[in-house]
């Protein structure tokens, strides 16, 4: 079944702000192993001049890809979340995420293309800080596979 | 911003050090709680297997987050890092033996973009098992 063209363009109301902490980002190096110390240390931060610790670059997923999630789910757009999976990522800098961002995402689907049966949606996610300067653009392409038989 | 490698020191061609990552349950557990996402298949090897995987899979985003570091430690400054994007092409499967998953990295600088803005395109390689798991794999880099 194909996907409602319309919602091309749909851009949903900002997110309540998440609120990134010291511990939040110390624990999410450690899970992914990487001792990089401006991720832990604010001192060895600060000398790569950065004002606080900052996070590792796919840190910023953890916040938006929920709301990337509640996207394709409205149940208006008709995408079959069972059959979903991530496609592709990138990650545009502005500067990096650090600790004591207040960050709020304004997720916008991007495009919505049908290739093979597959339903194809992009979904952009900008995230902007507590003064209201953008910080990263998360793009986020889910994909989901057309079902057996279909 | 303050990179450690030097724009003119670099060309096209430039290899940057390999680098072997590797992955266990624990540490898929580790990053599902990190994270937030709690996707039974990085976890559950009933549920994966019911749903047509080989085994647990290692989180999309787990790969992403290990391939990058080839260039934030290349760089030193993981805040000079200007883009970053991946495609997943095939998964990370991740056995319960003892031993687990490796995601192997090569990279090389692709391109010299921008002199005046002290930019490359970093090209990864990103293979498990024999098999590359990331493709159109690349991060844009502000040098000293």
């Amino acid at each position: 079944m194909a996907l409602d063209q319309s919602f091309v363009g749909r851009t949903y109301p900002p997110t309540r702000p998440f609120e990134v902490g010291r511990e939040k980002i110390r624990e999410f190096a450690a899970a992914i192993g990487d001792t990089n110390p401006a991720y832990t240390d604010p001192e060895a931060a600060k000398a790569l001049g950065h004002a606080e610790v900052i996070a590792p670059p796919t840190f910023v997923f953890t916040i938006t890809f929920q709301e990337a999630e509640q996207v394709v789910q409205d149940p208006k757009l008709g995408l079959d979340y069972d059959r979903v999976v991530h496609r592709d990522q990138k990650f545009t800098y502005v500067r990096p995420v650090r600790a004591g961002d207040l960050l709020s995402v304004t997720s916008t689907i991007d495009s919505i293309k049908s290739l093979a049966g597959n339903e194809v949606v992009g979904v952009r996610g900008e995230v902007h800080d507590a003064d209201g300067d953008l910080v990263v653009i998360v793009h986020t392409t889910l994909v989901a596979r057309a079902a057996e038989g279909a | 911003m303050t990179a450690k490698v030097a724009y003119t020191d670099v060309e096209a061609g430039t290899e940057l050090p390999t680098r072997a990552f590797p992955v266990d349950r624990e540490r898929l557990v580790r990053y599902a709680g990190a994270s937030g996402d709690f996707n039974p298949i990085h976890w559950n090897e009933r549920f994966a297997k019911d749903v047509g995987l080989p085994d647990v899979i290692a989180h999309g985003m787990f790969t992403m987050a290990e391939a990058v570091r080839v260039v934030t430690d290349w760089a030193g400054d993981p805040g000079s890092l200007v883009e970053y994007g991946v495609r997943f092409t095939k998964p990370v499967v991740v056995p319960d033996d003892g031993e687990g998953a490796v995601i192997e990295v090569a990279a090389k600088v692709g391109a010299k973009l921008d002199d005046e803005a002290r930019t490359v395109q970093v090209d990864l390689t990103v293979t498990s098992a024999g098999q590359k798991v990331l493709s159109m794999s690349r991060a844009v880099v502000r040098l000293a």
